[in-house]
């Protein structure tokens, strides 16, 4: 399991266990103790300036769990999203991956941790090829780093896994296209794409289906499944068809608290979200929900 | 189609990955979509990323970039020309070694000559210590001493630029620049203060009866400094560390969210970028035998950025492009006009508006049409375009020489020769000639232009349509 990528690269095709195995399991150095939680927040807040955005987030997510952040608008989910990965630095409270602290860390250093996310906005590497986006995602996580010693053509590891995640999200046909040429739903899987390869544990995915027509969206939710499977998914999203589609468990996030945290049965019958988050909005999520 | 960046082929040693168990024409077996990741690969699924048998392209392009290397000073016999294809190959390098900045890593530096100018202090240097009898270094690596500075120059001023990317690098790398060249009037001792510091390139025991007196023996130690640079340079940008680099440029946030430092990697390339500017700095000593503190000035830097960019960043190549013209500008326009840096700056001006790609873009482009066979039909369009252009460069230059004639030589008297032609540049009918001429020019110019756009945007709408057939197919 502890393959270096240079002795994977040397061996045989066919022959022994594929380094590729080792991507998508990587356990946590140390390993955490069992029943910790994938990703815990601890109270935790943000201010900007003298507005408080999250003021005292507690959630914690266990592995494999898939959960949906909700909230109106303002509530502070893609605050939290930028707090979990590094984008932000929180204003106090504690931010676990694994049990591990992570808040106070750089971006690349949570997702060296296994943590990856994607982006409400597609942000790819618009002069690169669709190949050369996800080969970029995967090189840290085989060990490559900064090396400018060895040639990408000949990291073997690195470029089967590249076909791998191309065939994954259905772009392998599009490998040569420039990311900046591809369409908008190329793209979004493109986006996705990037997020995956790393073969990161914990995913966070901000409104992977915004902008998408109703077909579109369908066919997106399916791919998420299939591209996350067996991982800790937390997605933020506005559709509650995509919700309902993608998450075990629902947290709701009102003025920056996670007023509730559970399965879609009982958030619906929470008579605090009804209060406070538009019972109305999940009477109509019900009924999409029924459409796909 | 190819992907532009690899035009310029791979440097040998690049090993491909056989093309045994490649899928069929139409892609691969396709996995088990519900498979999840990281479990057991579906060993129909693989396909390698180069699967292209042999490269024979890149074989003839690294051949004849050897072969002109090694023919150009027998075809130009000259000392003159030799000195020129000497500067010619210390530009390539260090400008190569600039793109690795600006193309490559979207880092517009100001400063680049600090690092080939310590580089080539730092080798005059070493030379002196040569030519003393304290150090046994054969004078043929001295240019490595030269990159070794630029290297630890750009190690120590580099951690501070890099540190910020855009506008805040370009400010700190103009800054730098600047303190660098006010430290050369300082430290005499280093710099040499007004006269510089000479050298001997004849120093210590030469080996194989080489002593690198006559210029040709030196252009051939450049020559070959020039072709390894480049190979190694091109080699870079097959790697983890060049990718990333290319990432960094593309989107720098991103980066930080897949496991990269975009600080590391600016940093790294910078310190690449320093090692074969002081490579190319290092040679230049031993070309001139002479280094002065204009080497390391503002001046210096703004060649190396109008030159590449000139060449062209997008592609590996441009630089290489860039860098010989700059030696023709610099030594041939030179003598040619005094108004050289005026027409330096328009043509700079005209690129930077109607093609920002320089013209290696402009290259492929037309290699692209070649590729498609339309380039045929727009031979004529780019004649036309050549005559007009031509026109409108007789009309203004002969004003813009009449104007220096008149600041500059006007002892000498209004007599002067324009392109074999005697002018007059105190009369009426002289200027008025001139301004005609200019402004037929630029008429029949647009007039070219516009009919060259309506059928380039014909030709391209042609390539697109084929592209999409082919892609049917």
């Amino acid at each position: 399991m502890n393959l270096r990528p240079q002795d994977a690269a040397r061996r045989p095709p066919g022959t022994g266990t594929d380094p590729r195995v080792a991507l998508g399991e990587r356990p946590a150095r140390g390993g955490p103790a069992p029943g910790t939680p994938a990703l815990e927040l601890r109270d935790v807040h943000k201010n900007f300036g003298k507005t408080q955005i999250i003021r005292g987030a507690t959630l914690a997510v266990q592995p494999g769990e898939r959960v949906a952040i909700i909230g109106p608008n303002g509530a502070g989910k893609s605050t939290l999203f930028n707090l979990i990965s590094g984008r932000f630095g929180s204003t106090s409270g504690d931010i676990l991956l694994n049990g591990r602290k992570i808040d106070g860390l750089a971006p690349y250093e949570i997702n060296r941790l296994g943590l990856a996310r994607s982006f409400q906005v597609s942000n790819l590497f618009t002069r690169l090829s669709v190949f050369e986006n996800i080969r970029c995602a995967v090189l840290w996580q085989l060990g490559y780093r900064y090396s400018f010693w060895r040639f990408l053509a000949d990291l073997r590891d690195a470029n089967d896994r590249t076909e791998e995640v191309l065939e994954m999200i259905k772009l392998h046909k599009r490998r040569d296209v420039l990311a900046m040429n591809l369409t908008y739903a190329e793209q979004r899987a493109l986006e996705i794409g990037i997020t995956i390869a790393g073969g990161s544990t914990v995913i966070l995915l901000d409104e992977p289906t915004a902008g998408m027509s109703r077909s579109e969206t369908t066919r997106f939710v399916n791919l998420i499944r299939e591209v996350t499977a067996g991982k800790t998914l937390l997605t933020v999203e506005h559709d509650m068809g995509v919700v309902f589609g993608l998450a075990d468990k629902i947290a709701v996030l009102v003025y920056g608290q996670v007023i509730a945290f559970d399965v879609p049965d009982a958030v619906r019958a929470n008579p605090r979200v009804q209060e406070a988050y538009l019972g109305s909005v999940l009477a109509d999520a019900q009924v999409a929900s029924v459409g796909p | 189609m190819n992907h532009p960046r690899s035009a310029f082929g791979a440097p040998p040693g690049d090993r491909r990955a056989p093309p045994a168990s490649r899928g069929t024409a139409s892609g691969p077996a396709k996995p088990d979509p519900r498979r999840p990741l990281g479990s057991a690969p579906v060993r129909g699924s693989r396909t390698y990323y180069h699967f292209k048998p042999y490269n024979v392209g890149r074989w003839i392009v690294w051949g004849l970039f050897a072969l002109v290397l090694l023919l150009a000073p027998k075809l130009w016999t000259s000392s003159f020309a030799h000195t020129m294809l000497s500067q010619m190959g210390i530009a390539i390098i260090v400008c190569l070694s600039y793109n690795v900045l600006l193309g490559q890593g979207g880092m517009l530096s100001f400063g680049h000559a600090v690092y080939s100018g310590l580089g080539s202090f730092l080798a005059i240097h070493t030379l002196n210590l040569v030519s003393a009898g304290k150090l046994g270094l054969p004078v043929s690596l001295v240019p490595l001493a030269g990159g070794l500075g630029g290297l630890l120059f750009a190690g120590a001023l580099g951690y501070v630029s890099t540190k910020k990317a855009g506008t805040t690098f370009a400010m700190i790398t103009l800054g730098i620049g600047e303190l660098v060249w006010s430290m050369s009037l300082m430290l005499p001792e280093f710099f040499g203060g007004e006269g510089g510091i000479t050298g001997n390139r004849v120093a210590g025991t030469p080996m194989f009866g080489i002593t690198f007196g006559p210029q040709v023996q030196l252009y051939y130690l450049i020559a070959a400094y020039c072709f390894v640079s480049t190979a190694a340079l091109f080699a870079l940008t097959r790697t983890p560390l060049g990718r990333m680099l290319n990432a960094v440029r593309d989107n720098p946030e991103r980066v930080e969210f897949i496991g990269y430092s975009t600080q590391q990697v600016r940093f790294l390339a910078f310190i690449v970028a320093g090692f074969f500017a002081g490579i190319g700095g290092g040679l230049a000593a031993l070309n001139f035998e002479i280094v002065t503190a204009e080497v390391v000035g503002a001046g210096r830097s703004g060649a190396y950025l109008l030159f590449v960019f000139l060449g062209g960043a997008t592609f590996f190549f441009g630089p290489i492009i860039g860098a010989v013209l700059m030696v023709i500008a610099l030594v041939l326009l030179s003598e040619l006009t005094q108004a050289w840096l005026l027409y330096l700056g328009l043509v700079f001006l005209f690129m930077v508006m109607y093609a920002p790609g320089g013209i290696s873009s402009l290259i492929m482009m037309n290699l692209r049409l070649a590729a498609f066979g339309k380039l045929r039909a727009l031979w004529a369009s780019y004649l036309a375009l050549a005559g007009t252009a031509f026109v409108i460069l007789v009309g203004a230059g002969a004003m813009i020489e009449m104007i220096y004639h008149l600041q500059l030589n006007a002892a000498l008297g209004p007599e002067m020769k324009f392109m074999g032609a005697t002018l007059n540049s105190q009369r009426f009918d002289t200027w008025f000639g001139a301004a005609f001429v200019l402004v037929t020019g630029i008429a029949l110019f647009e007039l070219t232009r516009r009919e060259f756009v309506r059928q380039w945007g014909t030709i391209q709408e042609e390539v697109e349509k084929e592209i999409k057939r082919r892609e049917l197919l």
